[in-house]
């Protein structure tokens, strides 16, 4: 106790030597002090990040909608989308055949890829070794590490010639060189890994204990994938299923390349249609100067873009974490 | 009555057996669907852009003849953008993950910064170049000559719609500064870097956190500040894998076109960038224009062509992140 004591008084008395050295523990208060500030900066950067792109798109889409030639009900509710047209007005100022298109091609490539990813990760997860899922999950990642523009050239080169021979010539119905199909096609292959991986992670959360219990009560292993480790995983493959859409609709290089550039309100995927992305694109392309109606208006499309994707990954984001079942 | 029941049974599991294999079977073809498709891409590329992977792809600009177009420029402005944006989005994100693995405190702003990365991750790309366009690109007009900013302080921009300051910072001949940054390489490397940073910021995360608690009780023990704690020991444990991560959100960004041709990147370039302020175009971007010309030799072969030049990167830059995280991999037992 007493021996306790006076180490301790030394150590204290130390101490005081130390900190006591001129200048230098002051200074080094203050610098971490400010590396702290820094670093607190990169950590809200990102929050600057949002802020810019809500004042950049909104500020720019507020101006469209001031315009006395387009009038925001008929933006939301025209289905003509005419901007490019010499005489402009509101009516032909109406977004729909934008959304139609892009919820056409997004739906058609979530029904290919949530079935086929759903498959794919249910093999990896129940049935594939570790080893071999060492080896295949890779392999199919590449997937979607590969730049979209390349899935468009893809779209052209082998998809839609395969459509058309498919649909043209076995079942004698038109089809468009461009057509939302093929763009469908190619964005369902490349978000197949995005949906395996997610509903991967969901089922493989899923105790071990149920899938024990399952086979003690007989079930083949069909059974237990559908009627046990599926529908604990569910909210995961929700989940997989709403950001599968989010990402085909803000996808731009393969649609704007496959699909075409014909705003029209269709619910058939053989003819061509126009995306929001991809109408973005155009201008873009067309370089509508600053200011100009057609400058403007890119941004009226790309708030909507942004809304519809973000409510889009909150809903999902909500499914994932409200409806996960908890295991202990 | 217990004997029809098990031969009901037997039949039954006969079936229920053979649904299982069919399962299986389904699962396979899901799972070969992608593989083959992988396949079918790369066989394809390589029939149609192989005999068209010359040296005029690397040497020369796009030209009026399909023989002589290449893509030089393009290369260049890719590696140029690619090396801005690891610059850039290297301190920014590190920093970031730094500050929220150890010193961020648990409260509101704290998640609702994290839930804002989050969410970030998730916004299409095409959205990110909207943002280069306004901010980077136009300065949100502040600099045009009917702006408040130009007649509060008397700027002397130029003349045009779209005005522009230009002067040298400090007065140094190379330290040219242009507002607003325009359709420059540089605005596209920053693009890229809003792109890539939620993804920098999350991979730069998990390598930190990876590091085990007890080298950080160590070095307090030793009595190091915060700082020299993450500087000299997180930090250098966790870098082979923040580097990854960055490398692999770059491979990301080489092959994104969206944004920057909505930032205002060229389509043709016949000249290499030399300073920060001059026009580009990059891979995606002369592949996309290939893709749309007419003749079948654009179209088709040279499309492909670069396709293939731009993938050689891609898998050379996965290459080397693997490369980096098998190599410095650390086990903690």
């Amino acid at each position: 106790m007493r021996l306790g004591k006076s180490t301790a008084d030394i150590f204290d008395r130390r101490l005081s030597q130390a900190t006591s050295l001129p200048g230098k523990p002051k200074w080094s208060k203050l610098k971490e002090k400010w590396i702290a500030r820094i670093l607190f900066f990169c950590g809200f950067f990102s929050v600057l990040v949002t802020i810019g792109i809500i004042i950049s798109l909104f500020s720019e889409a507020v101006g469209f909608f001031l315009r006395p030639e387009v009038s925001i009900f008929k933006f939301f509710t025209g289905t003509t989308w005419r901007p490019l047209l010499k005489t402009v007005s509101p009516d032909n100022f109406g977004v729909l055949p934008l959304i139609t298109g892009t919820l056409l091609i997004a739906v058609i490539s979530a029904l290919i890829s949530v079935p086929i990813g759903l498959g794919s990760a249910i093999y990896l997860s129940e049935y594939s070794s570790d080893r071999l899922r060492s080896i295949l999950k890779p392999i199919l990642e590449i997937l979607a590490g590969i730049p979209s523009v390349v899935y468009g050239y893809f779209a052209l080169s082998f998809i839609t010639p395969l459509i058309k021979t498919i649909f043209e010539i076995w079942l004698g119905l038109e089809v468009g060189f461009f057509n939302a199909l093929s763009a469908a096609v190619v964005l369902g292959i490349m978000i197949i890994p995005t949906v395996a991986s997610i509903s991967e992670d969901a089922m493989r959360a899923v105790p071990r204990s149920l899938r024990e219990a399952a086979y003690s009560l007989g079930a083949t292993k069909f059974e237990a994938v559908s009627k046990v480790i599926v529908p604990a995983a569910l909210s995961g493959i929700t989940a997989a299923f709403i950001l599968a859409i989010s990402r085909a609709v803000g996808e731009t290089m393969a649609v704007t390349i496959a699909a075409g550039a014909t705003p029209q309100v269709t619910l058939n995927p053989l003819k061509s249609v126009q995306t929001m992305t991809s109408f973005i694109v155009q201008v873009s392309f067309g370089d509508a100067p600053a200011g100009s109606i057609n400058g403007q208006s890119i941004f009226a499309v790309g708030a909507t873009l942004f809304t519809m994707t973000f409510i889009m990954n909150v809903i999902s984001d909500f499914v994932l974490n409200k409806f996960r079942e908890v295991y202990e | 009555m217990i004997q029809s029941k098990k031969e009901q049974f037997r039949e039954n599991l006969e079936k229920r057996h053979s649904a299982a294999k069919f399962f299986y079977f389904l699962l396979l073809i899901c799972l070969l669907i992608g593989f083959f498709t992988l396949s079918v891409l790369i066989i394809d590329l390589a029939i149609e852009g192989g005999p068209w992977l010359r040296s005029q792809l690397f040497t020369n600009y796009h030209s009026r003849k399909p023989e002589e177009a290449g893509m030089k420029s393009a290369i260049f402005g890719s590696l140029i953008n690619l090396g801005l944006t690891g610059l850039f989005s290297f301190p920014l994100g590190v920093g970031a993950a730094i500050y929220l693995e150890e010193y961020a405190p648990k409260n509101k702003l704290t998640s609702f910064i994290n839930i804002n990365i989050n969410n970030l991750a998730g916004v299409p790309s095409i959205v990110y170049g909207m943002l280069g366009l306004v901010v980077f690109g136009r300065m949100f007009g502040l600099f045009a000559p009917d702006s408040w900013l130009v007649q509060l302080l008397n700027l002397p921009v130029g003349k045009g719609a779209l005005g522009g300051l230009q002067f040298n910072l400090f007065n140094i001949p190379w330290l040219e500064i242009r507002l607003p940054f325009g359709r420059t390489i540089l605005a596209g490397g920053l693009t890229m870097t809003m792109l890539i940073l939620p993804v920098v910021i999350i991979a730069s995360r998990e390598a930190i956190r990876s590091v085990p608690n007890s080298i950080r009780d160590a070095a307090y023990a030793l009595g190091a500040t915060k700082w020299q704690m993450i500087s000299t020991q997180v930090l250098p444990i966790a870098f082979p894998g923040i580097l990854t991560g960055i490398i692999l959100s770059l491979s990301r960004a080489i092959g994104e076109t969206a944004p920057l041709i909505i930032m205002g990147a060229f389509t043709y370039v016949p000249f290499l960038p030399e300073s920060l302020w001059d026009q580009f175009t990059v891979m995606p971007i002369q592949i996309y224009n290939w893709i749309t010309l007419p003749q079948a030799e654009y179209r088709v072969h040279l499309a492909a062509a670069g396709i293939i030049v731009l993938l050689a990167v891609l898998l050379s830059l996965n290459a080397i992140a693997v490369f980096l995280r098998k190599k410095f991999e650390i086990h903690w037992s």
